[in-house]
């Protein structure tokens, strides 16, 4: 596709496809760790991790320029710390995915001051906040573990950050 | 801007913070499996994968500024090229010694963080943003720990003040002065050891005030200094061994 036919919007919109590889039905855009795009001779994407040390950001980043390549776009992608990640970066419709997916979504991150906004996270099955957290440090990097007191189930929560 | 900036005294800074990540991300991966119980054995397996993202986001710096790529800088020196302090490349020992050491380290390096987060080094300041705040997690993690067993049994106070007197000198190496200090301070890259331990101080005193354990009378301490110049306790070389041991194998292989 010839670059002059491109607009950001579009590039956004095919972005769409691209899934969190650890939540896959959450898109890096809706996620909010692409950070600008720029149409030149190459589409040049920039690009933040949630966490420095998320093991999935190259696998992430191959899977941009793979699924540009399917639209026959030519893309590059830098990952930088320009506009550092925050969890407030995930839109409203990813916040419902990530609770469809069984995941309690992350809370305001600028409230959280210490362990207290933490304790009662809201259970992403029945809704209730009588839970209480069991770790703050789960399976991957960005998940924090809760118990739900009725369920009587445990249940992941994406961090506030 | 990094030009106009003293690149040899950056390096010293980023050097030392890199080498102290990754080796205390290595020696947190050492709990994995091995946990006094799952959900310790997943914080420090957690933290570990951060402290080593962290690394290589330092090593990354690192290389803009013209060193060798973060692999062969993490898995091809010898010890005496390591600017860790000491403290970090102890053996885990008991739990109660890992987590005193994961509160002393992560309370320092979460204050040296909020502080670079102002740098005029922009490079590291918008790295420093990204990990203060999760950092933040850490430090919970360690106060929460602290704060329960340094008030709980006698045998959890005995251990925990006993690790904690064992440390305290340790701990210090961490703010061991640098030879750039002055400069870093005046181009307002980093305000300085000084200024970190005495906010360290103050951090560490408030939170063991809630608990039953003794603050350590700083004037008797002697601070175990060396690692920043590349003088090490024996255990470093071992760790380096097994840590690169794989990568040693085949330096050129793709994974």
């Amino acid at each position: 596709m010839p670059a002059t036919t491109l607009s950001v919007d579009k590039i956004y919109k095919l972005l769409e496809e691209v899934k969190d590889p650890e939540i896959p039905v959450l898109s890096l855009v809706d996620l909010g760790v692409i950070t600008h795009i720029d149409i030149g001779d190459k589409v040049k994407i920039e690009m933040t991790p949630t966490f420095v040390g998320c093991p999935a950001i190259d696998y992430m980043k191959n899977d941009i320029i793979t699924t540009l390549g399917k639209h026959d776009i030519d893309a590059e992608v830098e990952v930088n710390f320009r506009k550092p990640w925050s969890s407030d970066n995930i839109s409203e419709k990813g916040k419902a995915a990530i609770k469809k997916f069984g995941l309690a979504p992350p809370p305001n991150s600028k409230l959280f001051t210490d362990l207290e906004i933490l304790e009662n996270a809201q259970c992403p099955r029945c809704n209730t906040t009588n839970t209480e957290i069991r770790n703050p440090f789960g399976p991957t990097l960005c998940r924090a573990i809760y118990y739900c007191n009725t369920c009587k189930e445990a249940f992941e929560q994406f961090k506030p950050i | 801007m990094a030009n106009e900036l003293n690149k040899e005294a950056i390096k010293e800074l980023l050097y030392k913070m890199a080498d102290d990540q990754l080796i205390l991300g290595h020696r947190n991966s050492e709990w994995t499996g091995f946990g006094p119980l799952l959900e310790e054995d997943i914080a420090f397996s957690s933290m570990a994968q951060d402290k080593i993202g962290h690394s290589l986001a330092l090593y990354t710096l690192l290389q803009d500024l013209g060193e060798q790529d973060p692999d062969t800088v993490a898995f091809t020196r010898n010890a005496n090229q390591f600017r860790n302090c000491i403290f970090v490349e102890l053996p885990n020992g008991e739990y109660d010694f890992s987590l005193i050491r994961h509160f002393l380290y992560d309370t320092a390096e979460a204050i040296r963080f909020e502080m670079l987060s102002s740098s005029t080094f922009t490079p590291l300041a918008q790295v420093a943003t990204k990990i203060r705040g999760e950092l933040r997690y850490h430090t919970m993690h360690a106060n929460t720990w602290i704060k329960q067993l340094g008030s709980a049994t006698e045998e959890s106070i005995n251990r925990l003040q006993k690790s904690l007197e064992f440390s305290i000198p340790y701990a210090l190496g961490i703010f061991e002065p640098s030879p750039f200090q002055d400069t870093l301070k005046s181009e307002g890259v980093f305000e300085g050891e000084e200024v970190l331990q005495q906010k360290w101080k103050n951090r560490i005193v408030e939170v063991l005030g809630e608990t039953n354990l003794t603050v350590p009378k700083w004037n008797t301490v002697v601070p175990q200094f060396g690692g920043r110049e590349g003088k090490h306790s024996e255990h470093l070389q071992l760790l380096l061994e097994e840590m690169s041991e794989v990568f040693r194998s085949d330096p050129s292989a793709e994974w």
